[in-house]
């Protein structure tokens, strides 16, 4: 059921939520946190309440979408409830502010958090510098950006790496779990060496590949190199380099990854970029700050960026020759 | 799983978003062309490799009769997972799980067959990585165990090695007696050790059957009153809706109480009753349920404690159905209960004087799992009678499936100019959508096998004791009487009626 209150007031969306509650049943209860969700008006709004929806089944939540309109205009708020079926698992408050009132949003947000409950903010596409200084950001326990989806993507992480506070995080850093996954459990096995170093090919602009190898250069203590690939989307491949041999993961398609170690056989693994939709549900699993993410935040100006392209490797060839472009 | 002294330095106790995805490994299942393997364990593989927790490599081997090749057994996992996955199916991890796909024909006494399955196994970790670690899924008629479990040990899969393990994981039923399931437990446990013995009760791994230590546990709301002091007593139910029909070859001779009571409710009782482990690792869990089993028993006279049906046909919910022994397979004079009804005695401080009673039955009302704890009623209500008339008891009740969720039920003002009271509930509740998205219980547990974790397998202890207090009503209804009649649809025979009754309690309709 979708309700318009065009031209209203945050206290008439809040009587309209009462009075559906008390039609409808129970649609507000049992809500474990409000999402709010920032962002211009535009086509891409409804995706990004898509992912939400879904992310939602998990957590069930309120979710307030924040979607500022045209600046220049007179000041105006529209609310748009959506319960039921039109709103997944959750329940959904669309609030389109123009004029002045669209740098405004924290203000009619606050009225709309459910009590006791914690708020996360999600900035899909653009964010601010200091999200934990942002007037939404602060109303957050936690605040999830993507460098992914700035137009610079790697600059982004820059910024926000100097500008993180406790309860930050990036959706880059979220597509890359499942990569840190495989390459912990390929550490587990014997022989449990010392990496002595680690190389991470990736897309010229993707934010992940940089995290990626800030994680290891800060959980593995040394300077993981970070080249541009000449093919392939996101993450191409990962080395480990150790005494008794390599562990590599290759993923030059963008779906199928090869992990190779010595003395066993190449195993497969599907390992396709993550949806919006899986992050965010992730992200939602835990409010707490994430320590390791801020650490490898920190690492990225350990990462040696010697600015190499690395040819496409078949499995024979050794790192050797990548690492013998000497100097950085 | 880093079970070294050595500290990979890729893993942090931090970083709890990091999953813990199993070591190589592959997993052999027996009866694979079942339907529990088709609806429950091939999504669940399928599932758990798509939210990327397999190990790359991962293999799965079918055994059974069929004359199928490899890429024949691939299709019927392929058509299950189509079928009964719960996450979307993806055509790349689909390709990568086909890969790992075998078949293995034979019968459970065919020494050849076994040779070729350890044959099988051996190409498995030279081809496909899976570095010996193998689990055995024994999807099996409990008359098959044994000889599966030779063949297992006669041709060394079952060994187990330092580096490689080597893991096995039944079903219920556990032996249909105490006598029989030590015999079982002997059986297995003669082959592999205990802590390789995975057995598989499916409600352990459900969310809200774990949520009954969170709820008891993370708070400080319930404890005070989780007692004798408070507590009136305590309804367990699993009620089905569905009947009997083509079940009798598993059915006929075991009965309700077997079925269900021994394990799922004996279990569920565990959690709501058992004392406070020190911390959540298996054997502190494993503990505090092995001790309140061992301080529960049934209650005599079982005349007057227990009572069990048998369906008869007529209308349900719009259909026309048959009673049990018009079932085909079921003997027409069969005493075998599809109701079973116990009371129950936890003889610790906490439980002393509190009964809990626990049902189970086939063709009931309809398809409901709760746990209901009944509160006293207040000392001294200070209303006029009238006004507290239709207030019943306070009551917490996890409602374990469907509409999963936890209830509280107490009394409120109705609204009006005079004080009278009457209950509401006040709820929480994933909500069949929310759980929609939750793991399923067996992606939890074959996860667990696959990791090593024992925490939601009972051991052999518990299906020991969980027999110990089941056995003595089960000899006595073989020799005393036969179950009574209840109309299909309804809630169960008159004697269970009575059973509550001569307490003043009666049974919730749940």
């Amino acid at each position: 059921m979708i309700i318009d209150l065009p031209a209203t007031t945050t206290s008439q969306v809040n009587s309209k939520l009462v009075h559906l509650r008390e039609q409808g049943g129970a649609n507000t209860i049992g809500r474990v946190l409000t999402l709010v969700i920032v962002t211009d008006d535009s086509e891409k709004t409804e995706d990004t309440i898509d992912a939400a929806n879904y992310a939602s089944r998990e957590h069930p939540c309120r979710v307030i979408v924040v979607a500022r309109g045209a600046k220049k205009a007179s000041p105006r708020l529209d609310a748009q409830i959506r319960v039921g079926g039109d709103a997944g698992a959750s329940e959904v408050i669309v609030l389109r502010l123009y004029g002045p009132l669209s740098s405004e949003g924290a203000s009619c947000v606050i009225p709309l958090l459910l009590p006791d409950a914690p708020v996360v903010a999600w900035w899909p596409f653009e964010a601010p510098a200091s999200p934990a200084k942002d007037s939404i950001g602060r109303l957050a326990t936690r605040r999830i950006t993507d460098s992914a989806a700035d137009r610079n993507p790697p600059k982004a992480l820059e910024v926000r790496a100097k500008g993180y506070e406790p309860g930050d995080t990036d959706l880059a850093w979220t597509r890359l779990t499942l990569w840190r996954a495989l390459l912990a459990a390929a550490l587990d096995l014997p022989p449990n060496e010392r990496v002595t170093a680690a190389t991470v090919s990736g897309e010229a602009d993707s934010p992940s590949a940089e995290l990626l190898a800030a994680w290891l250069s800060s959980r593995l203590r040394l300077p993981a190199k970070r080249v541009k690939a000449k093919s392939g989307q996101g993450i191409v491949s990962v080395v480990l380099e150790r005494k008794s041999g390599n562990i590599e993961i290759d993923r030059p398609d963008g779906a199928v990854g090869t992990l190779s170690q010595p003395n066993q056989p190449d195993r497969r693994v599907a390992l396709g970029r993550r949806a919006v939709r899986d992050c965010i549900a992730e992200e939602l699993r835990r409010l707490d700050p994430d320590e390791i993410y801020d650490e490898s935040l920190k690492a990225l100006n350990k990462v040696d960026r010697g600015g190499r392209t690395a040819t496409p490797r078949k499995k024979t060839e050794t790192p050797k020759k990548v690492r013998a472009g000497a100097g950085t | 799983m880093s079970t070294r002294s050595w500290q990979n330095p890729l893993r942090d106790a931090r970083d709890k978003r990091l999953p813990r995805i199993a070591g190589p490994c592959g997993l052999v299942i027996f009866g694979v062309t079942g339907d529990l393997s088709r609806k429950k364990l091939m999504p669940a593989i399928y599932d758990l490799a798509n939210r990327g927790l397999l190990p790359p490599g991962f293999s799965l081997v079918g055994f059974a009769r069929r004359d199928w090749a490899d890429e024949d057994f691939g299709q019927v996992v392929h058509d299950a997972v189509k079928e009964h996955a719960r996450t979307p199916f993806r055509q790349e991890v689909w390709d990568r799980l086909a890969e790992g796909c075998r078949f293995v024909q034979g019968s459970f006494d065919d020494d050849q067959a076994f040779d070729n399955l350890a044959k099988c196994v051996k190409e498995l970790d030279d081809e496909r990585g899976t570095a010996g670690n193998h689990g055995f899924y024994l999807s099996i008629p409990p008359a098959a165990f044994t000889k599966v479990i030779q063949q297992l040990s006669r041709t060394g899969l079952a060994d187990q090695k330092a580096d490689e393990w080597r893991r096995v994981v039944i079903e219920k039923p556990f032996g249909h007696d105490l006598v029989s399931a030590k015999q079982l437990n002997k059986t297995v446990n003669d082959v592999f050790p205990e802590e390789s013995v995975f057995r598989i009760d499916h409600y352990l791994g459900k969310e809200t059957v774990q949520n009954i230590m969170a709820i008891r546990f993370a708070n400080q709301l319930f404890e005070p009153i989780w007692n004798s002091n408070y507590v009136d007593h305590v309804q367990i139910t699993m009620a089905e809706d569905i009947g009997l029909g083509g079940r009798a070859g598993y059915y006929d001779g075991i009965g309700a109480a077997r079925d269900v009571i021994q394990n799922h409710l004996l279990q569920l009782l565990a959690l709501t009753a058992m004392e406070e482990p020190v911390s959540f690792n298996p054997e502190s869990v494993r503990a505090e349920k092995a001790k309140v089993l061992a301080a529960t028993r049934p209650v005599r006279p079982f005349e007057d404690s227990t009572a069990r049906g048998q369906y008869t046909g007529g209308w349900q919910g719009g259909q026309k159905v048959p009673g049990l022994v018009q079932e085909g397979g079921f003997a027409k004079d069969s005493i075998t209960e599809t109701y079973a009804a116990i009371e129950l005695a936890v003889d610790t401080r906490r439980w002393a004087g509190v009964p809990f009673y626990l049902r189970t039955g086939k063709r009931l009302g309809r398809r409901v799992t709760e746990i209901a704890v009944v509160f006293k009623r207040a000392p001294h209500l200070p209303f006029d009678d009238s006004s507290t008339e239709e207030l019943g008891q306070n009551a917490l009740v996890f409602r374990v499936q469907p509409d999963e969720g936890v209830t509280m039920r107490f009394g409120s003002k109705v609204p009006g100019s005079t004080m009278e009271v009457r209950d509401v509930s006040m709820d929480f509740s994933y909500g069949h959508s929310f759980t929609e998205s939750s793991p399923e219980a067996y992606e939890r547990l074959i996860l667990d096998v696959l990791l090593g974790e024992p925490s939601l397998f009972p051991k052999n202890d518990e299906v020991e004791l969980s027999w110990e207090i089941l056995d003595p009503i089960l000899k006595h209804w073989a020799t005393h009487g036969r179950p009574d009649p209840y109309a299909a649809g309804t809630w169960g025979p008159t004697s269970a009626e009575e059973m509550l009754a001569r307490t003043g309690r009666h049974w919730r309709r749940p």
